[in-house]
């Protein structure tokens, strides 16, 4: 090693430098991208929404969305309504699923009121109510949209994560599990929130029964699993009071 | 090869076997046990290492002479995050559902020892090319340690490879399971991994002797 390297001043200056140098570039890349990536992110929203009400790509065993470039398409055709919820006051914003979970959630820490989206779709004449919830998994946020009809039995779900491990808590993602969710209650038979349990103990390996509010966990995501139990049950509760209403 | 001279070439080789950065340099370990529970998972970790860590040892190898020596790990530190960013910039802009699928992996490249271990004990040190060959060898012997224990962890823990039910149906009771096979869950948890490359480093010393390591 040279010794003009070892200098103390030039060991600064060469730090200062490329940490300048490092920071512009990475600076530029994230505000020059940034469009596109805000773009792909909200698409993604639509594709995920569609997905949970069955309007999807899939075939025998993958879990497919829509293609991307009809994502807005068929948004705009299967999602008739899209309401925001807050307390009792119940209005339309057709950016309602642009709304940020993770925020109002946040807000509803601070003693406000809560803005909660629900997306109602229409497919083969049957009404979906899509709900988004969010929660946390073993190493960081997890979320989805659960597709219900008016008496809150589960039509689809979808999960996704930010950084749960492969092939363990990431598996949430996959058909197999997500699909089990299908035709489960969410209430009781006198209408109260009940939730569904991600449970061990493999007592429904096929998953025939629907009314035991359980679907069959996963081999060593026991925590991630547990955080899909959980925002299943805070989440969804928020939004029985309106499927009261469409009772009355 | 007739492209690489034998020096060359060997480096490529050794990592493969006697110089293997898992199994003898005991590096990257995090990473083997962490995402190994299924094939896909490993196939897609070798290849994103690849990429960073050929390019990685370019770019040290090529700053090596102005890298001051007092701040050197920082600096490789920066350049390895760098890089990975602006992948994963570029793929999230780009190729949105790719970059879903590696956004668990940027943060272990980024923290994974193979990288900063070869940009210090070869790139800093040497050419260009040579540092590109040793990067690729370096990442393939990684790749192979973590293809053999992402094989046998999704094989014996799920039954099923790349998400294939090879083994058949453990719900229907089809293939195997007729017969009263059981998946052995105990697989798919991480100790099992660290059971899976020390029975490799077994094999691979029994294989060659001289790689036993004297008290």
């Amino acid at each position: 090693m040279s010794k003009k390297t070892d200098s103390n001043s030039y060991t600064m200056i060469f730090a200062v430098g490329m940490v300048l140098v490092v920071g512009s570039l990475l600076a530029f890349l994230a505000s020059s991208l940034k469009p596109n990536i805000d773009e792909n992110k909200r698409i993604e929203k639509q594709q995920n929404i569609l997905y949970a009400m069955g309007v999807n790509e899939n075939d025998d065993s993958n879990a497919i969305f829509v293609s991307t470039t009809v994502a807005e398409e068929e948004f705009q055709k299967y999602i008739t309504r899209q309401l925001v919820i807050e307390g009792d006051n119940i209005s339309e914003d057709e950016k309602a699923y642009m709304i940020d979970v993770k925020k109002e959630k946040s807000k509803a820490k601070n003693g406000e009121v809560r803005r909660l989206p629900l997306f109602v779709g229409e497919k083969d004449g049957k009404t979906f109510y899509v709900a988004p919830i969010r929660g946390k998994g073993l190493w960081d946020a997890i979320w989805g949209y659960v597709a219900m009809d008016e008496n809150m039995i589960v039509q689809g779900a979808y999960f996704d994560h930010k950084g749960e491990t492969p092939g363990l808590g990431a598996n949430i993602k996959y058909r197999f599990f997500m699909d089990d969710f299908k035709g489960e209650h969410l209430l009781d038979a006198a209408g109260d929130f009940k939730g569904i349990r991600v449970a061990k103990g493999n007592n429904d390996p096929k998953n025939d029964e629907k009314t035991d509010y359980e679907v069959d966990a996963i081999a060593g995501a026991t925590i991630t699993g547990d955080g899909v139990s959980a925002m299943i049950k805070s989440d969804l509760k928020l939004y029985v009071d309106y499927f009261k209403t469409l009772k009355q | 090869m007739g492209l690489l001279s034998k020096k060359d070439a060997k480096l490529i080789t050794d990592p493969l076997t006697d110089n293997n950065p898992i199994t003898i340099q005991v590096l990257g370990i995090c990473s083997a046990l962490a995402i190994t529970a299924e094939l896909k998972a490993s196939i897609v970790m070798s290849v994103s290492v690849l990429f960073v860590l050929g390019l990685g040892n370019v770019v040290i190898s090529l700053m090596r002479n102005i890298i001051p020596s007092k701040i050197r790990i920082i600096v490789q530190l920066i350049v390895v995050a760098t890089l990975v960013i602006i992948v994963d910039l570029v793929l999230k802009a780009f190729a949105y559902e790719l970059s879903k699928t590696l956004s668990v992996f940027v943060g272990l490249i980024i923290t994974n020892c193979i990288i900063m271990g070869r940009f210090e004990a070869f790139a800093l040190g040497n050419g260009p090319w040579k540092s590109f060959l040793d990067g690729v060898g370096n990442s393939l012997g990684y790749a192979v340690i973590l293809i053999i224990v992402g094989f046998f962890r999704e094989l014996l823990g799920s039954g099923t490879l790349l998400g294939i039910k090879v083994l058949g149906d453990p719900i229907e009771k089809t293939g195997l399971y007729a017969f009263g096979y059981e998946n052995n869950g105990f697989m798919l948890l991480s100790p099992m991994a660290l059971i899976v490359v020390g029975l490799i480093i077994w094999v691979q010393r029994s294989r060659n002797q001289a790689l036993i390591e004297e008290n």
